[in-house]
């Protein structure tokens, strides 16, 4: 591979690990068969959950919206294969809060009936608007893991007027090999996503980065860019390290430029998009099929042999690990993403989603002695690829002290996990910040809530003066005319009111 | 399948504390072999002693504090204490300075502000300190290095460990007998009675840059040091910034005025300086935290060391120098604040 290595602007920190990777891309990839029932939740995508546009007893097609987008930012979800909805209710979902989620159960009749196929258009006589529309009806999202909807992060893309389109291959954590074997096997797929993806935008360019441990991916692609022969892609190879493919980071290794607190990639005229969404992309633009299933990995040492596999979604994970031989002994436990920032779920009902990029089996953690206090070593610091200090970070959020947190940049923790794995106090420096961060969430919200309130109160009590003024007025309009009435009229007055006073003693 | 829940990371941490502290020990074996091989079985015994009572200090405050000994005990922090305490005192002390010493190391400095990480001064110099300050007269017994050349009176074992437990010299000899000073009380001295510093440096106890003696065992502390940079333990922050805030303002004195001033190499080499710049500033509890405000903790400690060996009454200034720094820290630490990767303000020089 001749393309040299990347390296325009560095990345503070970050860890060379253990790649892991080769269990899993000896083999090719797996097609997994469509079970028995697919589980479905309305929520796999960042936004408001989709609304659910089917009912019980419904049947559906493989390729039928079951539902809808909700608001503006959100993705529909399709049936990924014929049957019946035979429920749709709470199930076993990997999510960091909470353990189950409100899913679409289909009993899948085994036909496998797909939807009159939408009729093929060229996507290159397509307006842009239209070709974003077009892909936000594909139900596709950043299939990376973040699941942000595809062709709401395009608009704001094209608002912003960006530059320059990077397709992220980078997939620096351990273990998952997904898109390293989809760039291996799907490369033409790949470059036709980012041709459609620049289309939408408006671009003429666009850079697909993959990091340097990917040779063979690496040079599929170049032949592929060879044969497609179009100059406004670009092949990059950046360093093997974590976490060089978060999205903010790959983009300082790219362009040098930083994404800025708070903001996008957009800000410094960027959209990142993973190399499985531009496929995904290509599927439904050019073959009609919209986000029914993805490429995952198997592996960890908890399965027989890991492996690749394209399932749809919905398939419970119990399927897929069936499919990579099976548990190896009794692991402990069932991570859904990587080793750094996936989320450990206690069943294996749970079903595959757009965001599961890896299902990780691990028979044991080794065990870590006890939590000793931190000794400021500074180690965390050096690995941290936004240059934070979690050590000073974590005294404050022992202290929950609100202020100091954001000071000292709790909000740009991108949760990589990092700090952990060098801290020689074994401090689970990243989820005592994941909790930080809630708790601030949390504090936001209540102090928004307390000032509605407030808003609330304040505005009662404009409504109460202007009700007492009016009654006033009203009061001496009643005087001035029982004035000009004369005596008798007021002694009448007074003497009902007596009356009224005697009648109701209170 | 039932699995349990965890947070991520799912990788197993990398280093330990208490790995970490047994390497330090480590590097600081080949300084204590050319320690004892020059200045008798001396230190031996203040390891020891200095050992049994910081490990002591350390359970019995653990046990106080409702918490289980061996977890403070595994990570081997009251050991370094202890050795390093060991270091800085006299091969001759009586065992009832030396444990002083250690007892307030790690009881009050350490153990009364919070126990490990949360003490806020260097609990070695904190003992060194108060047992300089309690005993002066104990902390004088320095002895001369054995070389040939030099008439002098050594102990044997039995003898210092006599002296060790009792505080008494065999009846035969005197204190003036078997005490020397040590090379840069000799020039404090020496200056002060209007001798040139390299009138001074011709006594046969100055070896060629230091001391005889103390310059071999600062290369043997550098060697340490050295390993521990290497193993990644120490990183270069703190001991560049010890080594230019002692250098700097030493070589232009010296440069100025090489009578009154003794050569910038005898300031490196005389005294605790590499032991301090490798082992005792490098505390990372007590420093500052982030890389740049190491480099600044350490100009700060050269150059305190600097000022007192020349200003001050100490005929060194190690431990003043490292406390002082350490009241410094939250400051330090403070304004050198790395800039946060998006935010705006100085790009970073990925130092």
């Amino acid at each position: 591979m001749s393309a040299p290595t990347y390296d325009l602007g560095r990345l503070h920190g970050g860890l060379r690990l253990e790649s892991h990777k080769r269990e899993s891309t000896a083999r090719p990839i797996v097609e997994v068969p469509v079970p028995r029932q697919l589980i479905l939740p309305i929520q796999q995508h960042a936004g408001a959950p989709a609304q659910p546009v089917v009912d019980v007893g419904d049947p559906v097609l493989r390729g039928q919206v079951i539902a809808e987008p909700d608001g503006e930012m959100g993705a529909p979800v399709h049936a990924s294969s014929s049957g019946t909805v035979a429920a749709i209710r709470p199930w076993p979902v990997a999510r960091r809060h909470g353990e189950e989620a409100p899913c679409i159960v289909i009993d899948c009749d085994g036909r496998d009936q797909a939807l009159p196929a939408m009729p093929a258009a060229d996507y290159r006589s397509m307006p842009a608007a239209d070709l974003l529309l077009r892909i936000l009806d594909g139900g596709i999202v950043g299939l990376g893991g973040a699941v942000f909807p595809t062709a709401q992060k395009l608009m704001q893309a094209r608002t912003a007027k960006v530059e320059c389109l990077l397709l992220n291959g980078a997939e620096c954590e351990p273990y998952i090999s997904c898109d390293d074997v989809l760039m291996r096997e799907r490369a033409p797929a790949v470059v036709s996503g980012a041709q459609i993806l620049m289309q939408a935008l408006q671009i003429e360019s666009c850079c697909i980065v993959v990091e340097s441990d990917k040779p063979a991916a690496l040079r599929r692609l170049a032949d592929e860019l060879a044969r497609a022969d179009d100059e406004r892609l670009t092949l990059k190879q950046v360093p093997t390290i974590y976490p060089s493919g978060g999205e903010d980071q790959l983009v300082q290794l790219v362009t040098d430029r930083e994404v800025p607190s708070g903001g996008l990639p957009i800000d410094v005229g960027c959209v990142v998009q993973n190399v499985g969404t531009a496929a995904a992309v290509h599927d439904w633009i050019s073959q009609g099929e919209p986000l029914i299933s993805r490429v995952t990995t198997v592996t960890g040492d908890g399965v027989a042999s890991p492996q690749n596999v394209r399932a749809r979604l919905g398939t419970p994970v119990a399927d897929l690990v069936k499919v990579a031989g099976g548990y190896r002994g009794s692991p402990r436990y069932l991570v859904m993403g990587g080793p750094m920032t996936g989320k450990s779920v206690t069943t294996d009902r749970v079903p595959l989603v757009k965001a599961s990029n890896c299902i990780l089996v691990l028979a044991e953690v080794p065990p870590t002695g006890p939590e000793l206090p931190c000794i400021r070593c500074g180690d965390c610091a050096a690995v941290c690829p936004v240059q934070l200090l979690p050590q000073q970070i974590y005294r404050h959020a022992c202290a929950d002290d609100e202020h100091a947190l954001r000071d000292f940049g709790l909000i740009d923790c991108i949760e990589c996990g990092c700090c952990d794995l060098v801290c020689p106090s074994h401090i689970r420096l990243t989820a005592e910040f994941r909790k930080a961060k809630w708790r601030m969430r949390e504090l936001a919200d209540e102090k928004a809530r307390a000032e509605r309130a407030r808003q609330r109160f304040e505005a009662r009590n404009v409504r109460l003066e202007r009700e007492r003024q009016a009654r006033d007025a009203e009061l001496a309009r009643q005087k001035e005319s029982a004035k000009a009435a004369g005596p008798e009229a007021i002694a009448a007055i007074l003497e009902r009111k007596r009356r009224a006073r005697k009648d109701d003693p209170s | 399948m039932k699995f349990e829940r965890r947070a991520a990371p799912f990788i197993a941490p990398r280093g330990d504390v208490g790995n970490i502290m047994l390497q330090v020990l480590a590097a600081l074996v080949p300084a204590a072999v050319a320690h004892v091989w020059f200045f008798g079985p001396g230190l031996i015994f203040n390891l020891l002693v200095a050992g049994i009572f910081a490990v002591v200090g350390e359970a019995g405050m653990m046990w106080a504090r409702g918490r289980r000994p061996e977890i403070a005990l595994r990570d081997y922090s009251a050991l370094v204490t202890a050795v390093l305490l060991a270091f800085a005192l006299p091969s001759l002390t009586p065992w009832w300075v030396t444990a002083t010493g250690a007892l307030f190391a790690v009881v009050v400095a350490k153990h009364l502000y919070g126990g490990l990480g949360f003490n806020i001064f260097n609990p070695a110099m904190v003992g060194y300190v108060v047992v300089l300050v309690a005993f002066p007269k104990e902390l004088n017994l320095w002895v001369a290095p054995r070389m040939g050349d030099l008439d002098y009176q050594h102990l044997s074992i039995l003898q210092t460990l006599t002296f060790t437990l009792t505080g008494n010299l065999p009846e035969t000899l005197a204190f003036d007998a078997v005490s020397r000073a040590t090379p840069l009380d000799m020039m404090k001295t020496g200056l002060n009675n209007m001798a040139t510093a390299i009138e001074i440096r011709a006594h046969p106890l100055m070896g060629d840059f230091g001391g005889r003696g103390w310059e071999w065992i600062g290369n043997f502390v550098a060697l340490g040091g050295f390993w521990l940079m290497l193993r990644k333990i120490v990183q270069w922050h703190i001991p560049a910034g010890v080594g230019i805030g002692l250098l700097v303002p030493a070589t232009l004195m010296y440069l100025l005025d090489p009578g009154a001033n003794p050569s910038p190499a005898f300031h490196l080499f005389a005294g605790a300086t590499i032991l301090c710049a490798f082992f005792i500033a490098t505390d990372p509890v007590s420093a500052a935290t982030s890389p740049r405000g190491r480099f600044i903790y350490g100009l700060g400690i050269g150059f305190l060391v600097y000022a007192i060996r020349t200003w001050g009454s100490y005929a060194d200034g190690v431990a003043f120098a490292v406390l002082i720094m350490n009241m410094a820290v939250p400051a330090i630490d403070y304004v050198t604040r790395p800039r946060i990767v998006g935010h705006a303000g100085r790009r970073a020089s990925h130092g």
